[in-house]
Order: C-alpha cells, then sequence, then structure tokens
C-alpha cells in the first residue's frame, strides 16, 4: 500500500486495474468514462507498467480485442459507457460461452438510446439478467465509492481468472466523475498470475495439442451439456460469490435497499430517517449478480414494515427485491431518470410519505 | 517417394476430414496455408481465427492453437491476440461475407494500424454456409436466394472489390488476388500466402490474399462446371495479381 492519493473514478479504476496485473487495454470513447482510455493511453506506455493501449474503431471491435487477448490467458480491460456497452453484447455473450476471463466496467448514463451523459442505473436488467443472447451470467459488482471500486476492479480480475468468466463493473457516472481520496494496493507480480497454459491459446510450441477456444458445438446434445457445465459454475458463483452491506440493520423496520452511489445516499437518508424515530436501515447489494436474494429474505419478517427500493431508474433491481421478499412485507419504490440524482432529503421526504 | 509419402498432409492440418462440399475450393486453401505454414516452420508459434461461414470449422482443420470470432470480428479478434503476444504468427480465415460485409469496419481497420497479422480470405461471391443469399461480391446479374432475378445495382449496388480498396491503405504490406483452379494456380497461391505471412514475420505490416473461390452447391453448378463459371466471370470481376509487396524477396 502507498498511503492515500486524490483520484477520480474511472482513473482510480484503471489504475487499479493495471495494480491487478492488467497491461491490455482496448477501448472506444464515450463520455462519461472517456478519462479511463485517456489514462490508459498515457499510464500504459510507461517503463513501470510496460502495456498495450490501443483506441479501437468501436466498441464491437473494442469487445472483440478483449476477446483475442482473452485468449491468450493474458488480463485485459475494456470499459464504456451504456450505448457502448449495448454494442458490445453478442461478443459478450461469446466470451460467456468461451469461458474466457476478462474485466469490463460500464459507467452507466441516462437512457435509452442515446441518452444523457448524466449518472444513471437504468442498466441493471441488461447487466445481471444478460444483455447478449443465450443463458449465460456475467459476475456483476457495484461498487458505492471510489474505493470499493478499486477493491472490486482488483477482485473482478482474480474473479474473472478463476471463473474463466467475464467479470462487469457497473458504475454510474456519478462515481465516475467524483474525486476522492483512495489507496491502491500494490503492484500484482505479473509472474505469479494465472497463466492458463491448460487450455489458452499460446502455441503448441510442438509439445501439446492444440487447444481450441469456441463458445459453440452444432450437436445439441454436446451444446446442452456445455450449458449444463455452464450453469454448474454459475451456481458455484452463486454460492460462493454473493456480497452486500448490511448498514444499522440490526433492529431495522424500514429496509432501504439500494445499490452503488445510491446505496451510499441511502445511508444519510437512514440517519435522517432515525432522527425522526423511524427504525430505519440500509441493505446494499455489492454483487448484483449473483444477487443476494437469501440474505436480503432474512429481512423479510413480521417486524419489517416496509421494504423501500431507491434506484436511478424506473424501477429495475426492485424485481430482484421483490424476488427475495416473496410478497411477505410491502416493497415500495422510488426512483428517479434521465440523469437526474435524488438528494437525500429527496428521499427522505418520500419515505416520511411511505410510514 | 511412395503414393502415402508423397500425399501425407502438411503437419499443420489435423488428420479430420474436411466438411467441404465436393468442388468447393476452401480444402485445396486450406491444404497450402498450412503447408505454407509448415514451411515456414511457425506451427509452434501460430494462433488462427476463424470466421462465422463454411469456414466455421476451419479451426478444428489446422493443427495450430484456434478459435472462433463472431461473425465478421475476425480481424479485431486476432488484434487483441497479436497485441497480446506480438510474439505469434496470428492470421484469420474469412469469407466474402464475413469480411466484406459485416466485417467491413475490421478489415479496414486492422489493415489501416498495419497489424502484423495474415487474412486468407476466400471470395466465392455469396454466402455458402446460409445456403446461398447475396454476398457483397455477388456479381451483377447473378441469381442468389435473395437477388432471385439477378443482382440488381440499382437496388443492391456493385460487387465490392475488396483488394482495390484495401490497395489504398498504407498499413498494408502485402495484398494479392488470386485463384487455385489449376494446379499452377496452386503453386502461385501459395508463393502470394507465403509472402503475406512474411510481412508479419518480418514485421513489415498487415497481409492479406484474396482467393477467387467455387461454391458448386450454392452457384446450382456442377464442380467442373463451377471452375469455368469462375474463369469466365470471376477473374474478369475481380482481376488477379499483386496489390501490394512490401516484403520483397524472400528466400
Ligand atoms: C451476427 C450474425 N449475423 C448473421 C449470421 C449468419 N451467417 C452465418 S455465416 C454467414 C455468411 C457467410 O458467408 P461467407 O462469409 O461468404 O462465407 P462462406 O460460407 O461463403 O464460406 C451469415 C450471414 C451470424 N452467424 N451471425
Ligand atoms: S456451401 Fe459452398 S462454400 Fe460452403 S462448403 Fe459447400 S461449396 Fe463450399
Amino acid at each position: 500500500m502507498s498511503g492515500k492519493v486524490m483520484v477520480k473514478g474511472t482513473e482510480a479504476i484503471a489504475e487499479a486495474a493495471i495494480r491487478a496485473g492488467c497491461r491490455l487495454y482496448f477501448g472506444y470513447p464515450i463520455t462519461p468514462q472517456s478519462e479511463l482510455p485517456e489514462y490508459m493511453a498515457r499510464r500504459m506506455p510507461e517503463k513501470e507498467v510496460n502495456g498495450v493501449f490501443l483506441q479501437a474503431e468501436s466498441e464491437v471491435a473494442a469487445v472483440n480485442m478483449i476477446y483475442g487477448a482473452a485468449c491468450t490467458g493474458k488480463r485485459s480491460l475494456t470499459s464504456t459507457s451504456s450505448p457502448g456497452f449495448s454494442l458490445m453484447q453478442e461478443s459478450m455473450s461469446y466470451l460467456a460461452g468461451a469461458e474466457l476471463p476478462a474485466v469490463f466496467v460500464n459507467v452507466v448514463r441516462g437512457g435509452p438510446g442515446l441518452g444523457d451523459i448524466q449518472p444513471a442505473q437504468c442498466d441493471y436488467f441488461q447487466a445481471t439478467k444478460g444483455g447478449g443472447h443465450g443463458d449465460y451470467r456475467l459476475l456483476v459488482y457495484g461498487p458505492e465509492s471510489l474505493q470499493e471500486a478499486v477493491e472490486l476492479t482488483v477482485k473482478a480480475f482474480d474473479k474473472a481468472d478463476k471463473y474463466r468468466n467475464p467479470v462487469l463493473l457497473l458504475a454510474d457516472g456519478l462515481l465516475g466523475q467524483m474525486m476522492e481520496p483512495v489507496e491502491f494496493p500494490d503492484f500484482s507480480n505479473l509472474e505469479k498470475l494465472e497463466k492458463h497454459s491448460s487450455w489458452a491459446l499460446q502455441g503448441t510450441e510442438l509439445e501439446r495439442k492444440a487447444h481450441k477456444v469456441t463458445s459453440f458445438n452444432i450437436d445439441p446434445v454436446g451444446l446442452e451439456k456445455m450449458n449444463l457445465n455452464l450453469q454448474k459454475k454459475y451456481a458455484e458463483m452463486e454460492k460462493n460469490e454473493k456480497m452486500y452491506e448490511e448498514y444499522m440493520m440490526d433492529d431495522a423496520e424500514v429496509v432501504i435497499v439500494s445499490y452503488g452511489t445510491i446505496g451510499r445516499i441511502a445511508k444519510s437518508v437512514a440517519k435522517m430517517a432515525r432522527n425522526k424515530g423511524i427504525k430505519a436501515g440500509v441493505f446494499r447489494p455489492i454483487t448484483l449478480w449473483p444477487f443476494p436474494y437469501a440474505e436480503l429474505a432474512k429481512w423479510a419478517k413480521k417486524e419489517t414494515k416496509l421494504f423501500f427500493t431507491v434506484e436511478m431508474s424506473a424501477g429495475q433491481m426492485i424485481e430482484d427485491v421483490r424476488l427475495a421478499v416473496e410478497g411477505r412485507c410491502p416493497v415500495k419504490f422510488y426512483g428517479r431518470m434521465g440523469g437526474m440524482v435524488p438528494t437525500p432529503t429527496e428521499i427522505f421526504d418520500k419515505l416520511m410519505e411511505l410510514v | 517417394m511412395t503414393y502415402t509419402e508423397r500425399y501425407k498432409g502438411p503437419k499443420s492440418l489435423t488428420p479430420k476430414e474436411f466438411t467441404y462440399c465436393p468442388g468447393c475450393h476452401h480444402g485445396i486453401i486450406h491444404r497450402i496455408v498450412a503447408e505454407v505454414i509448415d514451411e515456414l516452420g511457425v506451427q509452434g508459434k501460430t494462433l488462427m481465427v476463424a470466421p462465422v461461414g463454411c469456414s466455421v470449422f476451419s479451426y478444428e482443420f489446422f493443427d495450430v492453437d484456434g478459435t472462433v470470432a463472431p461473425h465478421g470480428r475476425a480481424p479485431a479478434v486476432a488484434t487483441g491476440m497479436k497485441r497480446a503476444r506480438p510474439d505469434r504468427i496470428v492470421f484469420t480465415y474469412q469469407g466474402d461475407g464475413d469480411l466484406a460485409a459485416i466485417g467491413t469496419g475490421e478489415i479496414i481497420q486492422a489493415a489501416n494500424r498495419g497489424e502484423k497479422i495474415t487474412t486468407i480470405f476466400v471470395n466465392n461471391a455469396i454466402y455458402g454456409m446460409t445456403g446461398g443469399q447475396m454476398a457483397p461480391t455477388t456479381l451483377v446479374g447473378m441469381k442468389t436466394t435473395t437477388t432471385p432475378y439477378g443482382r440488381n445495382p440499382a437496388n443492391e449496388g456493385f460487387p465490392i472489390h475488396v483488394s482495390e480498396v484495401l490497395k489504398e491503405i498504407t498499413g498494408v504490406a502485402f495484398l494479392a488476388r488470386t485463384k487455385v483452379s489449376t494446379p499452377q494456380d496452386v503453386n502461385k497461391t501459395k508463393q502470394l500466402i507465403k509472402k503475406a505471412f512474411m510481412a508479419q514475420i518480418n514485421n513489415v505490416g498487415f497481409g492479406l490474399v484474396e482467393v477467387l473461390s467455387t461454391c458448386p452447391t450454392n452457384w446450382g453448378l456442377t464442380p467442373v462446371e463451377s471452375l469455368k463459371w469462375l474463369e469466365e466471370n470471376m477473374t474478369k470481376e475481380f482481376p488477379l495479381g499483386v496489390y501490394v509487396d512490401k516484403v520483397g524477396d524472400i528466400k
């Protein structure tokens, strides 16, 4: 650890990726995350890093460059914002099908369409329910702060390697643009990273059978088997990888459920509510997939008066909250869209109306 | 030399039987690419990217590490590989739908970056795998399942000339259009493919060889008729020759 430094969100994620041993970045500029590729363009050629930065001609090309780089077993990163992530979806599905490790960052902006460049959480469905075709899953992290984003970026690379699966960091524009002091981890020893020599495309050197990386099987029996293996892996991820934070939940009668920067704002709201004598707490999913259903369901008990889901969307994660609660308690929603960020007072007022 | 010695396949091909139709040139092209890899002694260092198209299974036929790119994206996938492993030989094998329709952007940009990769471009003027629809290279008047009255330039435009487009791009180090209709053609094409590989081995730039090829199945012709049709029609629309050569003489 090297002490705290003030950095911008996108740059914190970029530097964290480098610390994690990522030496390959491919991407296409899009606001509000262009500082990330710009940081990589400066940083990758530096002697201490000695990595590759390449501006792709499109997000379609970028994700396929990631596919190629991941085939060699090396750590690679791309970042984008909503419309760009939509363009990547065909190949996300290929990466998942071919079981390739890679890390993606989507700094979500207001949608649909070209939308705007303000913070939003309207890509939750796309991130967690499969934006591309086929039965596949991404491990999805939703950090609330820059420090958490740094830690989750490093974790994302480790988990991508561990599960041979793409991992997505779902950040909203607030996180991308804010400045905060963060502490970076030390540089990983590149020699010690997983080499994936048992399957990666690195050249046979005439010493082993050729490796083949594909995302398909034209025999339906074989393809079902491939799918069953993927599902087994996803079940393993569901078992081991759930992350969430509980804030003032011990005696909570009102459970605010929010993720990312709204999860952070929700903590202030809970404090405001407690000042008014309302026992509020916050349940903040950190992994959006796998979603911590059982852990949230634990709070769907007699004493709980209300689940209050707050998002910068029309209500997307709330569907998972309802799945967890299974009708045992009321689940209400407040959201802003189009890049409008709700203030703590605004959320608090809405909460007071409901209780 | 005994018969079996002489006709032993190249080391860079697996013993797997080709899945191509009788009279299809994909198989011939595979063989000469494999022979080139053998002769250059790079089998152990080569990574290949197969397309989506009839040659989707080429990754199984070449005895080198390989993958299949999403339709049209092989040059981007190969770019990622080569940037990750500049010490490897990376090639893509692509059809005309893959390279000149859905993947036009990727091939032009990879060529423009002077990406040190080699592309084998098989132009059969039709979509083979999906059952004979129009390709960007389909000839004017040619009937396909999506141009049942013949390709009409007023509606579908003219056949695209990939080599002529790419020759304007500075990053291209070697570029040729050829065919494999006769044994002489095959020998010549082999030399051209070798040069396209030398372009990356010598770190000069991007190399591509466009091979005019048959699709008897979807042309609705016999293999012999197909050869004749290629000679009489395709070579007129797509002139053969070396378009760019910055590699120079090779041993
Ligand atoms: C995104 C996407 N769009 C369409 C297809 C369907 N498709 C598969 S192969 C192909 C065309 C192949 O033609 P070509 O590249 O000329 O190769 P050939 O089969 O003739 O060798 C198409 C349209 C696909 N697999 N993926
Ligand atoms: S459909 Fe055409 S291109 Fe495909 S294998 Fe048959 S002859 Fe060759």
